[in-house]
């Protein structure tokens, strides 16, 4: 088998590994915190009664390991449960929600991608001047904003200062395409924002990097001129770093969204997430939280894959 | 030995919020709790930052809340650190199974975001102080083990280490005397990080309402206890926002100051 | 003469600004006005110890200034225009056709996602010089002219699926195929192993002489550029200390500084006889763990006290290896050492506190065996405080001592690393192996990175130092000049197994084995015609079997 080949398959093979690890920690972990999770569930005031009927509606009486392999087997089929809060099938409610996530994480992945690419670019052309001085303080002060503090002073300053916008995105079924972009134009502006100032930073040192190579050197030293230098020589070395800086911002917006949701009240996955903490329903919070893990892992092994891929060594072995 | 002018900024702002937190039941004008006037009063000399949405003064609730903020992710990220560098050290000196274990038990927690492992976590445990504290305090470790770990490895491979182990020295003199303090700088460094990274987090938790619970008072929650005037376009939400934001730009800028003299420590050959 | 001058630097002025870690920054002036004249198809060697300037005055003649420097004053006439205050545009076309340029590390200054033959000719293309099918045939015969295996099919590789020395050689071949007027070697032998950076030498010299171009030779070794080059320039701290025929400056040279640099590697050291043995070394074999491969194989050595043994090879050979087997930080796996009179338990940890305290060990990079954040005081001190339990005035006495002995003199103790010269390093990690009062000391390639004057130094306050306190030295080194100034005994390594083993006497004369007489007659000698000698008596030789 070709080397690079072998490689892959080791990489996506503990990914998936990897995966697997987190749903029994997901399920079992939570078994052995301390505390009953009925009680916790039904408060102080629960009866004793009232606790019973929980536990046996919950499973509780059976082994945790069987539960276990219970629990997975449905989440392969697709059979994710019942919420205990309202009886309502959780895949069923999450299935509309997480085509409200996905939408709003890709506008925001969709804006924020080449604009920090570019602003990457443009710092490193520039590194240790004006332009660039200008971009690292900028995204130096964003990384330090939580999620919601972003969206605030992005709320506080479009909808109060100059009230461009509704500081509440409602998307719901039957809305009409653009209409749904306008709906989710402020939290999409928050998304960017936050995971710019990451994404940018990293492609502005992945870019630095091959730049400070010894080869690019050699190709100044040929009398290239720097758009070559750019495109023949650091571009295909730099691709890979720049992939993976992408999918690993991209992880990041991940878990943007549940609180950039929660912000502007938008229906979606990571609203839902919260809410089922707060009412602490244990499936849901399970379920969802596999999900977005999942998505994570997976962006993860994008990453690698694709830095396995690009590198010339594993590429064409001796 | 200068120090930047903005690294001056970020030390004179940290300072200013830790003694504002250590002070608070003296500086504050009113009691926390304090019903003192109408729903999201504007600024005004009584109240400098007007009220809330039930009519406390804001700069009282902001101080005493800064106290809480600063106390759990100060008292978070030094459990982070202590956790993170124990078993990062250990796991460099010992190296073998140890490692193994130690490590791969680390990515498998950073396999999910801590955000989730939070919310998923806190969806069972009770939610105190305490709680919130362990559970960001593990969570957080998992980073400084991976720099403890790698800076002392890196160390660990130096020849000087080596002819300490071959002059006869004990495990003690190795760790405490030729790997500690070369660690020190970056491990500084990362722990200004680990604070801001810390106070963002508990900050959004209790924004999420899974955080710090009334009657307590943090900054996130005081977010979400006015983001609603936001719609009437009250501005009170905005002074917590803005406070989170400043102490963790100002812990930023000393960290960065603290990071760039590493690094130009490690390669002070002036090349 | 004036038509036929190529390159005519004048009053050539460089300076940086250096930042040092807390203070403001400043300029430095780097070269202080050096002129440079170079006929067509002559070569020029630039030598010099690092910091000499050298590289930057080589990269002037394409007037580029590596990592910040500045060319802020003469002139930098190419062809007869001047080309300091040359357009960037202007100079791109300069550069990689008039002038190119080979490195010290090709194997960095190769792409790693482009095949060698895109990057060979890319610059005969870029420059309109001539078409790709032109452009790849003279790349093949500059690859086969430098004697590349498989000249049809090599430029199809990739820079990391050929070995170090054939990369220098594609570089020389990059750097040659536009039909260049001067091409700038940087270097260009310095990382190769010494058997290795023969033939690249030959292969360099034989091209740069069949295609007629002019070259600036840039290196630290007097006795490599005495083979290539036709006139010497002697630099040092910026300025020109000496120029004039290769003859001249080796044979007649008239600066004190380059005579101490024509007479260095000529220390010589009169052998000690036979003697017991203090260190034993019986059939040891070893391996890095996990792996499969002996990195020694069934070694035996004897040293006797107060002498040297030098161990030779070049790198894989499993010198470094057979340093951690001794000092027990790779236990062997079969074989036994033992040291005066006493076996030595396999790993370190399992040895008494005077078998660590008797023997000590001087690495190769003083820098790496410092702790950064101890000052010279504590650092030769605590193996006075360790071993002897000394403490405060006392200790404090005898760690001066020490520094005088290593002649360092007052005012170092309270020094860190940072604060000393890299020769000064080395002496300290001496005075630190001293402190014990050793009876072997283990000296892995304790000169090798540093200049051949400092290194001269060093080997001979080890001498003065042997013959005051009856020391053994175990001697790690690559280097056969080094090996000839202090060895009694010679042990040759090669694939971790001993090739010749013996007194000095014996392993330097003939009859040799292979291996010996390949790498002894591959040490640059500082004389006239010594590479044609070599070559001329290796091809005698292979045509007489």
């Amino acid at each position: 088998m070709h080397p690079i080949l072998k490689l892959l398959v080791q990489r996506i093979a503990l990914g998936l590994l990897l995966l697997f690890a987190v749903s029994a920690v997901i399920f079992l972990g939570v078994e052995a915190l301390p505390g009953d999770t009925a009680q916790a569930i039904l408060g102080q005031s629960a009866t004793p009664q009232a606790l019973e009927n929980l536990r046996n509606q919950m499973g509780l009486d059976q082994p945790a390991l069987t539960r276990y392999f219970n629990w997975l087997g449905g989440v392969l089929t697709g059979d994710l449960g019942k919420a205990l809060t309202n009886g309502v099938d959780i895949a069923q409610a999450i299935g509309q929600r997480l085509g409200n996530t996905l939408f709003l994480a890709g506008c925001a992945a969709l804006i924020s991608v080449p604009l920090a690419l570019i602003l990457g670019a443009v710092a490193a052309r520039y590194a240790g001047r004006w332009p660039d001085k200008l971009i690292s303080g900028v995204t130096l002060t964003t990384i330090s904003l939580p999620e919601f503090v972003a969206a605030y002073f992005v709320i506080f300053l479009l909808t109060i200062v100059i009230p461009v916008f509704q500081p509440v995105a409602m998307v719901f079924p039957g809305m009409s395409f653009w209409a749904k972009l306008q709906a989710v134009a402020l939290p999409v502006i928050v998304l960017v924002l936050v995971v710019l100032a990451h994404m940018m930073r990293m492609t502005r040192a992945a870019i630095l990097n091959v730049m400070q190579s010894a080869y690019i050197e050699t190709a100044e030293l040929k009398g290239l001129s720097p758009m070559t230098i750019i495109w023949k020589h650091a571009f295909p070395n730099a691709v890979a770093p720049i992939i993976s800086v992408v999918a690993i911002n991209l992880a990041y917006l991940v878990v943007g969204v549940v609180v950039v949701e929660v912000v502007f009240s938008y229906n979606a996955l990571g609203q839902y997430l919260v809410d089922h903490v707060t009412k602490r329903d244990l499936p849901v919070v399970q379920a969802v939280g596999l999900i977005f893990a999942a998505v994570y892992i997976g962006l993860n092994i994008i990453a690698d894959v694709t830095a396995i891929i690009a590198n010339p060594r594993l590429r064409h072995p001796k | 030995m200068r120090i930047p002018v903005s690294a001056l900024i970020g030390m004179i702002l940290t300072a200013g919020f830790v003694l504002a937190a250590i002070f608070a039941d003296i500086i504050a004008p009113y009691p926390l709790d304090a019903i003192l006037g109408g729903v999201w009063e504007a600024p005004s000399a009584k109240h400098w930052f007007g009220t809330d949405s039930i009519g406390r003064d804001i700069l009282s609730r902001l101080i005493y809340g800064g106290q809480i903020t600063i106390f759990v992710a100060l008292a978070a990220s030094l459990l982070a650190f202590s956790i993170g560098s124990f078993f990062g050290f250990l796991a460099a000196v010992q190296g073998g199974w140890t490692d193994q274990i130690l490590s791969r038990v680390c990515d498998l927690m950073m396999a999910i975001p801590s955000l989730i492992v939070a919310l998923v976590m806190l969806s069972v445990l009770p939610l105190n102080l305490t709680v919130l504290i362990l559970v960001m305090g593990v969570l957080d470790s998992t980073r400084v083990f991976r720099l403890a770990r790698a800076v002392a490895m890196d160390i660990a491979v130096m020849e000087y280490v080596e002819a300490a182990k071959l002059r006869g020295e004990r495990q003690g003199w190795v760790i405490f005397r030729e790997i500690l303090p070369n660690a020190l700088s970056p491990l500084v460094a990362e722990f200004g990080l680990r604070f801001i990274f810390a106070v963002l987090f508990i900050s959004t938790l209790s924004f999420l309402g899974l955080g710090v619970q009334p009657p307590l008072a943090d900054w996130g929650g005081m977010v979400k206890e006015n983001k609603d005037g936001l719609t009437y376009g009250k501005a009170a939400a905005m002074v917590p926002a803005f406070a989170i934001a400043l102490l963790a730009i100002s812990v930023n800028l000393v960290a960065d100051w603290v990071l760039s003299r590493t690094s130009s420590l490690k390669g002070g050959r002036g090349g | 003469m004036a038509d036929n001058l190529l390159l005519d630097i004048r009053g050539l002025v460089i300076e940086a600004t250096s930042y040092p870690p807390g203070e403001p920054p400043k300029d430095v002036t780097l070269v202080h006005g050096v002129d440079v004249q170079l006929e067509k198809g002559k070569v020029l060697g630039l030598i010099g110890e690092s910091g000499a300037g050298k590289s930057t005055i080589g990269l002037s003649a394409m007037s580029y200034g590596r990592g910040g420097v500045r060319l802020t004053g003469g002139e930098i006439l190419l062809n007869g225009r001047d080309i300091r205050p040359a357009a960037a545009w202007q100079l791109r076309r300069l550069r990689g056709r008039e002038v190119t340029y080979v490195s010290q590390s090709a194997a960095a200054s190769f792409n790693p996602s482009k095949r060698l033959m895109e990057q060979v000719i890319e610059t005969c293309l870029s420059h309109g010089v001539m078409t790709r099918p032109e452009a790849e045939s003279r790349a093949v015969g500059l690859f086969r002219k430098l004697g590349l295996p498989n000249p049809e099919t090599f430029g199809n590789r990739y820079p990391h699926q050929v070995s170090g020395g054939q990369l220098q050689r594609a570089m020389t071949a990059m750097a040659l195929c536009p039909k260049p007027d001067l091409v700038i070697f940087d270097e260009p032998t310095t990382a190769l192993d010494v058997t290795t950076q023969i033939d690249v030498l030959a292969a360099i010299k034989e091209a740069i002489r069949d295609t007629g171009v002019a070259a600036l030779y840039i290196t630290h070794d007097l006795a490599v550029v005495a083979q290539v080059a036709d006139e010497i320039m002697v630099l040092r701290h910026g300025r020109k200390v000496e120029h004039g025929t290769t003859d001249q400056i080796i044979n007649h040279p008239r600066e004190d500084y380059t005579k101490a640099l024509v007479s260095v590697r000529s220390l010589e050291h009169a052998e000690k006889p036979e003697a017991a043995p203090i260190l034993r070394i019986e059939n040891v074999t070893a391996r890095y763990r996990g792996t499969t491969f002996d990195v020694l194989k069934n070694i035996s050595l004897g040293l006797p006290p107060g002498q040297t043994l030098a161990v030779v090879g070049e790198s894989g050979s499993g010198k470094s290896t057979l340093a951690r087997a001794i000092t027990g930080l790779l236990p062997p796996t079969k074989g036994r050492i033992s040291f005066d009179g006493r076996p030595l338990s396999a790993a370190f940890r399992g040895r008494t506190r005077q078998d660590l305290r008797e023997i000590q060990m001087i690495y190769q990079m003083a820098d790496t065996a410092m702790n950064p954040r101890q000052t010279v005081r504590t650092m030769i001190g605590r193996p006075l405080e360790f071993y002897f339990g000394m403490k405060g005035r006392e200790r404090d006495l005898r760690v001066q001592e020490l520094l005088d002995q290593i002649e360092m003199g007052k005012g170092f103790a309270d020094r860190y690393p940072a604060e000393l010269s890299g020769g000064q390093k080395q002496r300290v990690c001496i005075a630190r192996a001293l402190a014990a009062q050793p009876k072997l000391i283990i000296c892995d390639e304790v000169t090798s990175a540093l200049d051949p004057l400092v290194a001269d130094g060093i080997l001979k306050l080890l001498l003065n130092l042997q013959a005051e306190t009856q020391m053994a030295y175990l001697f790690i080194t690559h280097d056969l000049a080094t090996v000839r100034a202090i060895a009694d005994k010679i042990a040759v390594m090669y694939k971790g197994e001993v090739v010749r083993y013996g007194q000095k006497s014996d392993v330097l004369a003939p009859p040799f084995d292979d291996y010996t007489d390949l790498l002894l007659s591959s040490v640059p000698e500082m004389q006239l015609g010594w590479l044609e000698n070599v070559l001329e008596h290796r091809r005698m030789a292979s045509a007489g079997n």
